[in-house]
């Protein structure tokens, strides 16, 4: 099975986010840039497919700027057997980026795209959907458990009031949830091996696609931030306030 | 021009507030963008939910009927949508960043060529949009060129829509759909059931966090505070996959995000994603027994104590002031 897992740079989750006084972005010095963690769990997804079905390649793709191989290399390091740059140093909206990661599919000729739900910068959670449907092919978003039989897939999702479960063929688009797997770390021999695995580097405006954003952010503000109250010293004081004070009870 | 096609969110014949949410929404976008907000309810069977929509506000109701509609499946349902877009001339598709919502939208955007925004929590007058990025930490303000365009709102930062005077007008239309064309299949949902209020719709929430150890101790600690105060319950992230409880009850960034008139977080560290999901909230309390734990930052109220004990102590002081 030949599947192909988009990932994304994005700062470390732990990051203190700091919006620029002219608003034209968060402010970067002190961030640390880590593969978004929904992403991992789609490598993670991958290489066990990739351990049941022998025969099967796990491709890594990024979209963004040279010094992303940073985190090609570690997904490299995990187990992914190579990996795509490409490089792009604009701002691409969902749409455009769904449209390049759809050519590359049909390039690879990928059965399987798995990818994180949302990253955790923008949060948008549109990227997967969009591929989905560019291509033509199932989707399962929020996935929790994936399961294989032949050509079949069936897919537990995590949806607002439990537990769905949806089935299709392959091939198809399945977006990633927390809880379906815990990523491994990369392993001393998984780095050694992953400096010497191709990564291959292409221009985005040489796929020849539509690339002008239609989405365009304008600028970003901080929120209000929400003052700290008070301590109290018991439960009794503590319902109290909320009965005469707050009266939310 | 202007026209808003809401998705109206159905399931077993109700509705949820978040539809209520989306129909305000999409009447608010309608007007500020000079056309009209037209509900669209989905189904197999659409006309018994599209009459009761119908009593809220829209200009006027869509019953689209269709077999492959019965169970929500994303291929179905945008090409269902996208075909209305097309008769209606519709230029904005509208609806609450739900699951449905969000598994929808996109697809249905990329279907139609068309920007989409996601969770947006403002509409400006000047067409532009604003919308929450790094977990709530920034938000950015958003411009969505296009002929057609896709919104989601987040459901917290929209009142629900109200009864209206007289009910709308409800069209019954069959939906254009190429059935051998659709690869999904609807298995099963597995819903979690209870008795308490929904987390995105109550008055109060109580969260559990990794503070509880288990989820035995959710429900002989935690579960009495919750019904004592008529209260939805939540969870932090690391309660669900520790496998305390259920997947749908996570607050945070990637779960639900709920704002609430109170929002008592027991046990809850409060880390960046857990307080994405609760900063909204009216009044915030928090019980830890670590003063450091970064939820005393947000809250209005906080007690510092251990947890085995505050919490049945609560439940007591509320009997307490409800005899009252």
């Amino acid at each position: 099975m030949k599947i192909l897992v988009p990932i994304k740079r994005v700062p470390d989750p732990a990051t203190t986010i700091r919006v620029l006084p002219d608003g034209s972005g968060i402010a970067t010095d002190n961030v640390k840039w880590v593969i978004n963690p929904f992403d991992e769990i789609a490598i993670e997804e991958a290489l066990r497919i990739k351990e049941k079905q022998a025969g099967s390649e796990v491709v890594l793709v990024t979209i963004g700027q040279s010094t992303w191989q940073e985190q090609l290399r570690t997904g490299l390091a995990m187990g992914a057997d190579r990996a795509i740059l490409v490089k792009s140093d604009g701002y691409l909206d969902p749409l455009a980026l769904s449209r390049i990661l759809a050519k590359i599919a049909g390039d690879e000729k990928a059965d399987l795209i798995l990818l994180g739900k949302q990253a955790i910068d923008d949060d948008s959670n549109q990227v997967g959907q969009m591929l989905a449907e560019m291509l033509g092919w199932p989707q399962a978003t929020f996935a929790s458990k994936v399961e294989f039989a032949d050509q079949k897939v069936t897919v537990i999702r995590e949806v607002d009031g439990g537990l769905e479960t949806i089935a299709f063929n392959l091939p198809a688009v399945i977006t990633t949830d927390l809880r379906l797997n815990e990523p491994r770390y990369a392993s001393l021999p998984g780095i050694m091996k992953a400096r010497k695995k191709e990564l291959k580097e292409i221009a985005a405006e040489s796929l020849g696609l539509e690339l002008a954003p239609k989405l365009k952010i304008k600028s970003l503000t901080a929120p209000p931030k929400r003052q700290a109250g008070k301590k109290v010293g018991s439960v009794a004081e503590l319902v109290g306030v909320l009965h005469t004070e707050a009266k939310v009870i | 021009m202007g026209d808003v096609l809401i998705f109206a969110e159905h399931l077993g014949g109700h509705f949820p507030k978040t539809t209520l949410t989306a129909i305000h929404a999409g009447i608010d976008l309608a007007q500020k963008r000079g056309g009209k907000a037209i509900a669209v309810v989905a189904g197999d069977a659409p006309e018994a939910v599209a009459a009761e929509i119908a009593k809220y506000g829209a200009s006027k109701v869509i019953a689209l009927a269709h077999p492959a509609l019965k169970n929500y499946l994303a291929d179905a349902h945008a090409a269902a949508l996208t075909a209305l877009v097309k008769t209606t001339g519709a230029e904005f598709v509208l609806t609450t960043a739900t699951a449905i919502g969000k598994d929808l939208a996109p697809r249905l955007a990329a279907r139609m060529n068309a920007p989409m925004a996601s969770e947006i929590t403002a509409i400006n007058d000047d067409g532009t949009y604003v919308r929450p990025m790094y977990a709530g930490n920034a938000m950015a303000t958003i411009e969505l060129d296009g002929p057609v365009k896709v919104i989601t709102v987040r459901g917290t930062a929209f009142d629900a829509a109200k009864p209206a005077a007289a009910a709308s007008p409800v069209e019954k239309l069959d939906a254009e759909i190429d059935a051998a064309a659709l690869k999904q299949e609807f298995v099963s949902f597995n819903q979690t059931k209870s008795d308490r209020p929904q987390l995105t719709e109550a008055r109060i929430v109580v969260s559990g966090g990794r503070g509880l150890k288990s989820g035995e101790n959710f429900k002989i600690v935690l579960e009495p505070l919750v019904d004592e105060m008529g209260a939805a319950m939540g969870a932090s992230r690391a309660a669900v996959d520790a496998g305390f409880v259920p997947n749908d009850l996570q607050v945070g960034q990637t779960g639900k995000v709920v704002a609430p008139e109170l929002y008592v977080a027991v046990g809850i560290s409060g880390a960046i994603q857990h307080l994405a999901g609760m900063k909204d909230s009216k009044i915030i309390v928090a019980i830890n027994k670590d003063e450091e734990a970064p939820i005393f930052s947000v809250a209005d109220y906080g007690l510092v104590a251990d947890l085995f004990k505050a919490v049945p102590e609560m439940v007591e002081e509320l009997k307490k002031v409800k005899a009252h």
